[in-house]
C-alpha cells in the first residue's frame, strides 16, 4: 500500500476519533458542555492526537529502519567468492538494489509478469534483456546469486512494507481508541492537548537544531578525512593552490591562503560600495525623504535584493567587466588584462548588497525613538547634526551587526565570483587581475568526476569548515559588539 | 527672598517675553488650536493646565517651531519673541530653537556621557572657545540644573545610566548649557516620583530668576505651587489667562472652576 494512502487512512482514523471523541465526552456530560473539565473539542484533538502521533511515528521509523536491516539480511546472501576482483560487498549491493527496482520498474511497465519476476532459476540473458528493452539501467553483468538476492530483496521488502501497514493502522486505531475510551467530563483534555502541542513544537525545533547538527558533523568528519590525507600546515600556510586532477598522477599543492586572500580582498571591496551607499540611502530614506518618495523608494530597493545573484555575475561578466577593461584596459590605463577581476566582482557584489545594508540600516534607524531627535531639535541642532551626533551613535551597534552580516554574505557568495572574478588563485594586491575565491574553489573542486575519496575533492569540506568558522566567528563578533554598546546605553 | 530683589523682579516681569496673537494650528484637517492670544511675562512661570489632548502640547510647541517637524502640522497667527515674530521667513527655526529650550515630558538624555550631553548645545552652537571653557559651560550648567552634586565625579558616566529624576534634571541643565532666554517644559515632571519632582520643581522656581518658563502640567498642585501666571485651555481654546492665585481660588469661566474642582477631566 503507497504511504500515501496509509498516511490517508490514519488522517481518516484520526478524524473519525476527533468526533467519536468530542460526541462520547459531550453525552457523558449530558449535552451539557459545562459538565466538562474542557470545551468539547479539546477531547476531540486528544483523541486525533493519540491516532496521529504513535501512527505517524512508527511510520517514519519503519521507513527509515527497514532499508538497513533488508539490506543486512540479503548482502548475507551473496557468497564471498561472487564478489568481483576490485569491487566490494557494498557495491555489489548497490547493484542488486539496482536490479531490484529495475524488476519493480519492468513489472510496471508489464515487460515481465510477477511470478518471472520471481522466478530463481529464471534465464539470466532473458531477464537481463527484458530489464534493458524496457529502459531499466543495468551496468554490469547479472550473475545468478544477484539475480537471487534481488528476487530476495524485493520480497522482503514487500513483506516488510505490508507488516508496516498494518502495524501503523493498528497504532492509529488503539491510540484512538485510548482517547476515546479516556473522553469522560472528568478527563483533563486541554492539558493533555496542551502537552502534546508543546511536544510537536519540541520535536520541530529539535529537527531544526539535529540538522544543523547533522551537517556540521558531516563538514567535521569530512575535514577530518582531509588532514589525514594531506598535511594541516600545507593546507593553512601554502600559497600555492594548484590540484592536480585524481588519475592523472602528480601531487596537489592545495594551500588555502591564496583562496582566503581572494576573498578578503572581494569582500573588503564590496563593502566598500555597500557600506557608504546603503548606510546613505538609508539615512535618506528614513530621516529626509517624504513619505511618497519613501513608499516608491523603498519596495525599488528591496526589488533589487530578489534578483537572484546569478543576474548579478552575468551583469558583471557582460556589463561590469567590459567597461571597467574600457577605462582601466590595454586601451586606457593599462592595468587590466581581461574583464575577471577583483574589481568587477567587488563592485557588483557591493551592489547586490546595497539593498541588504539600507533596509537593515533603515529599520535600525527608524527604531531610534523619535524622543531623541526632538531632544536634539531642541536644542537647535539642524537634521544633519541631529543624525550625525544622536541617531547614527544611538543606532551604530545595529549598523554595526548588519555591516557584519553583509560582510558574511559577501564571504560566501559564488555565482559573482564564478562569473566576475576568474578562477586563478593568486595572492595579489592588484585589484585589477582575477582571483577567486574559498566558495568558487568548493564548486570547481565537487564538479567534474573526481574522486569523492582523494584530497582534491576533500578539500572543498576542509574549505567550507574555514568558512564556516569564519562566519561563525564574524557573527559573534558582530553580537559582542551589539551587547557591550547596549550595556552602555540602556 | 529680600525686599530689593523681589522688587527687582516686579519691574521686569512687566515686560511681554512672548505675545502670541489670533494663532490657529491645524493637524490636517483637525482644528487643534482656535484662535489663541497670549502674553507671556519675562522671569515669570506660566503654567498651561487643561484636559489632555485640549492642546497644551501643541501650542508649547508653537513657540520653538517644534511642530515644523510635523509633516502634517499647519500654524496661522502671530507670534513675537521680544518683537520679532518667529514665523517670520528670515527666522531660523535652528536658530530659534537655540533661544527657546525645550524640556520634554519623558527624559531623554542622549546615548552619550553625561559630559558630552551637556556640551551637546554649546558644540554645535560654538559657544566654547577651547576644553576649558567647555568644561567651566559644563559644570555651570550642571549646578544650575541642581545635579552637580550628584554627577561630578562620573561625568564619563553614561547619561542613560541615572535615575529618572536625574535624567530629567540632566535634560534641564543640557537645555540650560545653550543659554536660552525662554525655557518650555512639557509635562516634565509626569515621569517622575514625588521626590524627583520636588527637586525639579524648586530647581523651576531658581530658573525664574533668568528666564522665561513656560510649563505644560496636569497637576493642579503643581501648577499653584511653581507658576505666577495660569493659562487654562479647554478644547483648543484658550479659556482664561491670569495670574495663578486668582485663576486657582476666582475663576471668572464656569469650565475652568468644574476643570479646578474636578468636574471636567
Ligand atoms: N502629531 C499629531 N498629529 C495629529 N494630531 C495631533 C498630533 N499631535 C497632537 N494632535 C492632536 O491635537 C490635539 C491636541 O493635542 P496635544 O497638544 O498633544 O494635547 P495636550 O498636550 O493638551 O494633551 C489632540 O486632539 C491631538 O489628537
Ligand atoms: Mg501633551
Amino acid at each position: 500500500m503507497p504511504v500515501f494512502w496509509l498516511a490517508l487512512i490514519v488522517l481518516a482514523i484520526a478524524a473519525l476519533g476527533f468526533a467519536a471523541g468530542r460526541s462520547r465526552a459531550l453525552s457523558a456530560a449530558g449535552g451539557d458542555s459545562r459538565g466538562l473539565h474542557s470545551l468539547p473539542t479539546y477531547y476531540g484533538w486528544n483523541v486525533a492526537l493519540k491516532a496521529m502521533v504513535p501512527a505517524f511515528f512508527l511510520l517514519l521509523a519503519w521507513l527509515l529502519i527497514q532499508p538497513f536491516y533488508v539490506n543486512s539480511v540479503v548482502s548475507g546472501m551473496i557468497p564471498d567468492s561472487e564478489i568481483r576482483e576490485g569491487s566490494s560487498r557494498s557495491l555489489m549491493m548497490a547493484e542488486v538494489q539496482r536490479t531490484a527496482t529495475g524488476l519493480d520498474n519492468a513489472i510496471a511497465e508489464g515487460v515481465m509478469d510477477d511470478a518471472f519476476a520471481r522466478d530463481p532459476d529464471a534465464d539470466i540473458a532473458d531477464v537481463t534483456e527484458r530489464l534493458k528493452s524496457s529502459g531499466q539501467i543495468v551496468t554490469s553483468e547479472i550473475t545468478r546469486p544477484m539475480l537471487q538476492a534481488a528476487q530476495e530483496l524485493r520480497v522482503k521488502s514487500a513483506a516488510g512494507y505490508s507488516i508496516m501497514s498494518i502495524a501503523v493502522i493498528i497504532a492509529a486505531v488503539a491510540g484512538a481508541l485510548w482517547g476515546i475510551r479516556e473522553s469522560l467530563p472528568d478527563f483533563r483534555a486541554r492539558n493533555v492537548v496542551e502537552q502534546g502541542v508543546r511536544m510537536l513544537l519540541i520535536a520541530a525545533a529539535s529537527i531544526a537544531i539535529l540538522t544543523t547538527v547533522g551537517i556540521l558533523l558531516s563538514l567535521v568528519f569530512n575535514t577530518v578525512e582531509f588532514f589525514r590525507l594531506y598535511p594541516a600546515m600545507d593546507f593553512f600556510f601554502g600559497t600555492q593552490w594548484a590540484p592536480s586532477f585524481s588519475g592523472r598522477g602528480g601531487s596537489s599543492e592545495l594551500g588555502v591562503l591564496p583562496l582566503l586572500w581572494g576573498t578578503l580582498y572581494i569582500s573588503i571591496v564590496a563593502l566598500a560600495v555597500a557600506v557608504p551607499i546603503g548606510l546613505f540611502s538609508a539615512i535618506y530614506l528614513s530621516e529626509y525623504a517624504s513619505p511618497r518618495v519613501r513608499s516608491v523608494a523603498k519596495p525599488l530597493l528591496e526589488i533589487l535584493a530578489g534578483i537572484p545573484t546569478i543576474v548579478y555575475g552575468l551583469f558583471a561578466l557582460l556589463t561590469v567587466g567590459p567597461l571597467l577593461v574600457s577605462v582601466f584596459g590595454r586601451d586606457g590605463l593599462n592595468w587590466m588584462q581581461s574583464g575577471t577581476a577583483v574589481m568587477t566582482a567587488g563592485l557588483v557584489m557591493g551592489i547586490m548588497l546595497i539593498p541588504f545594508v539600507s533596509s537593515l540600516s533603515d529599520d535600525i534607524i527608524n527604531a531610534v525613538p523619535q524622543a531623541m531627535r526632538d531632544g536634539s531639535y531642541g536644542l537647535g541642532a539642524t537634521q544633519s547634526e541631529t543624525i550625525r551626533q544622536v541617531v547614527i551613535p544611538a543606532a551604530l551597534p545595529g549598523i554595526v551587526g548588519a555591516v557584519l552580516l553583509a560582510a558574511s554574505r559577501a564571504i560566501g557568495e559564488t555565482m559573482i565570483v564564478v562569473l566576475g572574478a576568474g578562477a586563478a588563485a593568486r595572492l595579489s594586491l592588484n585589484p585589477f587581475e582575477a582571483m577567486t575565491t574559498v566558495t568558487a574553489k568548493i564548486v570547481s573542486q565537487l564538479t567534474g568526476d573526481a574522486d569523492f575519496a582523494s584530497p582534491e575533492a576533500l578539500v572543498a569540506f576542509a574549505l567550507g569548515m574555514t568558512l564556516f568558522v569564519i562566519t561563525l566567528a564574524l557573527n559573534i563578533f558582530a553580537l559582542y559588539i551589539v551587547r557591550k554598546y547596549r550595556e552602555q546605553y540602556e | 527672598m529680600d525686599d530689593l530683589r523681589l522688587t527687582e523682579r516686579d519691574v521686569t516681569s512687566q515686560d511681554a517675553k512672548i505675545a502670541a496673537k489670533n494663532v490657529q494650528v491645524y493637524y490636517g484637517d483637525t482644528h487643534a488650536i482656535k484662535d489663541v492670544s497670549v502674553e507671556i511675562k519675562d522671569k515669570t512661570v506660566t503654567a498651561f493646565i487643561g484636559p489632555s489632548g485640549c492642546g497644551k502640547s501643541t501650542f508649547l510647541r508653537c513657540l520653538n517651531r517644534m511642530n515644523d517637524t510635523i509633516d502634517i502640522c499647519r500654524v496661522e497667527g502671530d507670534i513675537r519673541i521680544d518683537g520679532e515674530d518667529i514665523y517670520d521667513k528670515r527666522i531660523d527655526p535652528v536658530q530659534l530653537r537655540a533661544k527657546v529650550g525645550m524640556v520634554f515630558q519623558k527624559p531623554n538624555p542622549f546615548p552619550k556621557s553625561i559630559y558630552d550631553n551637556i556640551a551637546y548645545g554649546p558644540r554645535i552652537h560654538g559657544l566654547a572657545k577651547n576644553k576649558a571653557d567647555l568644561d567651566v559651560i559644563v559644570e555651570k550648567s550642571l549646578r544650575r540644573g541642581a545635579i552637580w552634586d550628584e554627577v561630578k565625579d562620573r561625568l564619563n558616566a553614561p547619561g542613560t545610566g541615572l535615575s529618572g529624576g536625574q535624567q530629567q534634571r540632566l535634560c534641564i541643565a543640557r537645555a540650560i548649557a545653550t543659554e536660552p532666554e525662554v525655557l518650555l517644559m512639557d509635562e516634565p515632571c509626569s515621569a517622575l516620583d514625588p521626590i524627583a519632582t520636588a527637586q525639579v520643581e524648586e530647581l523651576i522656581d531658581e530658573l525664574r530668576e533668568n528666564y522665561s518658563v513656560v510649563i505644560v502640567t496636569h497637576s493642579m498642585q503643581q501648577a499653584a505651587r511653581v507658576s505666577q501666571k495660569t493659562a487654562f485651555f479647554h478644547l483648543g481654546n484658550l479659556v482664561e489667562y491670569g495670574e495663578t492665585g486668582q485663576i486657582f481660588t476666582n475663576p471668572s469661566d464656569p469650565r475652568t472652576e468644574s476643570y479646578i474642582t474636578g468636574r471636567i477631566g
